[in-house]
């Protein structure tokens, strides 16, 4: 057997410089040399891009990290010689190594293993296996039940159960039936939907197609965000080789099941993630939900029954179908059953995609998965579940994480963002920066989310400016009460919780705003004030040098001193000094 | 040439695209899609062609086409950044790559320079969270950003494009 080196080339891997990786390995491999080369899709090791996969003869694996393009010729080398001892500190580290052995991975299972552009990769990964079994062994019912007995329930973040939205698909009247697939994945944080688009196309498609034989429907769309060039260019690839190989039109592997699946780019617009605003956007028009009932069950693409799934979900499909129900309800806990996958980022040490069990807990994957906090600060707080989420403080790190544990805490699981903060982190800054978004993102069909998020979003802004008001704490929560309740759709209805949950686990940070006019994470600009150490400083004149308004005086080789009248904040002083002397409070 | 003129485009380019759409129900974004990669932008001329070709009113196509942040009304640069303001990036200091940029070059979200080489687009969130800070420009994503780093980027791209 050939050794094999994969290049990891997901958006990640991309951006960290893989594709010069790439063709500096291509470069170095000629017909006889003793390796082929390949990609693969997004290992999940975000933090260690470009990753280069060196498989043996003997197919053992050798992982190597932040690889440049220079170091393609000491891979090369290692290949030939056989001697892997020439990777040295390419090689990953045992610990960066447990962040992927400390993981369950069923939704992202081949994400990082198989080549995304090959199909025949992913039949010899028991792809297309499910299908043929549900196609030539099963009823739709039969498949309905397995789902059922799964306990798998919508990852894109409601967390409904999903045999129940395709059983009330399949009961519905009418012999013209769409089932869709909602990878408009908006929620800022999270790239789960991505890395399976990217990575496993083909998974994705054959959790489709056994959901629509499910639910009785011969036309599936998947609606991709636009922000995701790659992932439309994999995905429209893999369905036309699914087409060719037979997985895809009319008769399925020789059945009388038909299905064709086709891509519609989504054009920017996060209140499209809402199942009822989604089908107003394929249908051409402006994104905005419609009234439940009638749901999109009974009435939804063109008034047919249509279903809605996220891709995470659909990626568990087919494990489950091959795998049994009952293997996946195994794991979880009572009310959430199976793997949720996470996206893990901000101010953690390893960031990236992180599949566990249902159960874990919150300390589990950002402590012992995920690293803990970088740059030896502090935790202080981790946001769950994008704008509609909230953020959990260090008290609640021992929360177990399921559907209703996390809701419990204020935030939701969502679609499993999880972005880490430090203790530089304004919360109520982060409540402004989730406002200001859901502001923006709101459709405008609802008095209480379109007025109401501005208004929110206002009185944030004269609280971190330190105009903030004895008395705007209980304002806000009036005011988020009643867009919670005067809303139509997901989107306002939630828009309050990020306020919501810090005011309640960070109550004081919205007090030292107010009362003291002072930012305890130094973050709102407005709020500070710089001053020099006459201790420490030596009187270099760097920072009066760098000080873009003059605001810094002093003779050479005596203390400096900042007029805070003229000051902007900019921290240009600050980043200039050597000698730590300049102090913000 | 006068001004009205200067504006007009070339409406034949959008015949393959209404060729295959016009007829099709539920196309219009995609529709405008094509467009605007063809011109770069919305012409409001493409919009009263669209109108015309689809039995759309110029209204509804104006309703959509605003709707969503992809679309946009005036020509842009020759390098058009995308810089997320996603949740990772903001806590890991999109502002202060913001700041540079503007520093750099001048222009504030939805603007271009002078002399037509950059736009500038704070977008949601580009997917690559773990690389915060993140940017886009002209579909090759940069990650870990610092003022500085973004600064020689720019650099880089100003003088490739005089080169050219």
């Amino acid at each position: 057997m050939n050794a094999r080196i994969v290049v990891g080339q997901g958006s990640c891997g991309l951006a960290a410089g893989a594709a010069d990786v790439y063709s500096a390995l291509a470069q170095l491999l000629d017909a006889s040399a003793p390796a082929t080369l390949g990609i693969t899709g997004c290992i999940g090791l975000c933090y260690l891009e470009p990753i280069v996969d060196v498989y043996d003869a003997q197919g053992a694996l050798h992982r190597c990290v932040r690889v440049k393009p220079e170091d393609a010729q000491r891979i090369v080398d290692a290949v030939r010689t056989q001697d892997y001892s020439l990777l040295g500190a390419l090689l990953i580290e045992k610990e960066d190594e447990e962040f992927l052995t400390k993981q369950t991975r069923i939704a992202l299972r081949h994400c990082g293993v198989i080549d995304p552009e090959s199909i025949e990769d992913y039949i010899a990964h028991d792809g297309y296996q499910a299908l043929e079994k549900v196609l030539k062994t099963m009823t739709p019912e039969q498949v309905i039940e397995e789902i059922k007995v799964s306990g798998l329930a919508g990852r894109g973040g409601a967390g409904f159960p999903t045999w129940f939205k395709w059983n009330a698909a399949r009961s519905s009247a009418g012999e013209e039936k769409y089932l869709i697939c909602n990878a408009d994945e908006g929620d800022p944080g999270a790239f789960m939907d991505r890395a399976v688009l990217e990575s496993d196309p083909h998974n994705l498609i054959e959790g489709m197609l056994i959901a629509a034989y499910a639910m009785g429907a011969q036309e599936a769309v998947v609606y991709v965000r636009a922000e995701y060039p790659l992932a439309i260019v994999r995905l429209t690839a893999a369905i036309d080789a699914a087409r060719e190989h037979g997985y895809l039109g009319d008769h399925i592997l020789g059945t009388d099941f038909s299905c064709s699946i086709r891509i519609k780019a989504g054009a920017g617009a996060f209140v499209c993630g809402e199942e009822t605003a989604l089908i107003e956007s394929l249908e051409g028009s402006r994104g905005m939900p419609r009234l439940k009932p009638p749901f999109p069950a009974e009435s939804g693409y063109w008034q047919k029954p249509s279903n809605i799934n996220n891709v995470e979900t659909f990626a568990n499909v087919s494990w489950i179908l091959l795998n049994g129900g009952t293997a996946f309800a195994a794991m979880g806990t009572e009310n959430s059953k199976g793997t949720k996958v996470f996206a893990v980022t901000g101010k953690v040490r390893r960031g990236g995609l992180v599949e566990i069990p249902m159960g874990k807990t919150l300390r589990d994957v950002i402590f012992d998965i995920a690293g803990g906090i970088r740059d030896g600060r502090e935790f202080k707080a981790v946001q769950l579940g994008g704008p509609s989420g909230g953020c959990v403080p260090a008290a609640l790190l021992d929360t177990v994480i399921d559907y209703k544990n996390l809701s419990a805490t204020g935030a939701i699981m969502g679609s499993g963002g999880m972005v880490v903060m430090d203790d530089t982190t304004c919360m109520v800054g982060i409540a402004k920066f989730f406002l200001e978004f859901t502001t923006k993102e709101s459709c405008g069909k609802c008095v209480h989310c379109r007025i109401g998020t501005k208004r929110l979003s206002e009185i944030l802004e004269r609280i971190v400016s330190g105009n903030g008001r004895e008395g705007d704490v209980e304002l806000l929560e009036e005011l988020c009460s009643s867009v919670k309740d005067g809303a139509l759709c997901g989107l306002g209805q939630t828009a309050p919780n990020p306020i919501l949950t810090t005011i309640r686990y960070f109550r004081n940070e919205y007090d030292a705003h107010i009362r003291e006019k002072k930012c305890p994470a130094g973050q709102c600009k407005p709020l500070l004030t710089y001053a020099i150490d006459a201790e420490k400083c030596i009187g270099c004149g760097a920072c009066a040098r760098k000080c873009p308004v003059g605001a810094i005086s002093g003779e050479l080789k005596k203390p400096h001193s900042v007029d805070s009248e003229k000051c902007i904040r900019c921290g240009s002083c600050q980043s200039a000094c050597r000698f730590g002397a300049v102090q913000v409070d | 040439m006068c001004e009205c003129q200067k504006n007009k485009v070339d409406l034949m380019l959008l015949e393959p695209t209404l060729a295959e759409y016009a007829a099709v129900k539920g196309s219009l974004i995609t529709i405008l899609q094509h467009t605007q990669e063809i011109y770069g932008y919305i012409p409001t001329d493409a919009v009263y062609h669209i109108a015309e070709r689809t039995g759309e009113t110029p209204a509804k196509i104006m309703g959509v086409a605003t709707f969503y942040s992809q679309f946009r009304f005036t020509a842009v640069g020759k390098y058009l950044i995308l810089l997320c303001k996603g949740t990772a990036c903001y806590v890991n200091g999109a502002d202060r790559i913001a700041e540079a940029i503007l520093d750099e070059l001048g222009i504030r979200d939805g603007e271009t320079t002078e002399d037509g080489l950059f736009s500038l687009s704070l977008v949601s969130c580009l997917g690559c969270c773990s690389l915060a800070p993140v940017m886009m420009i002209n579909e090759k994503t940069y990650g870990s950003l610092t003022p500085d780093k973004v600064r020689q980027i720019l650099r880089d791209l100003r003088k490739e494009a005089q080169q050219a």
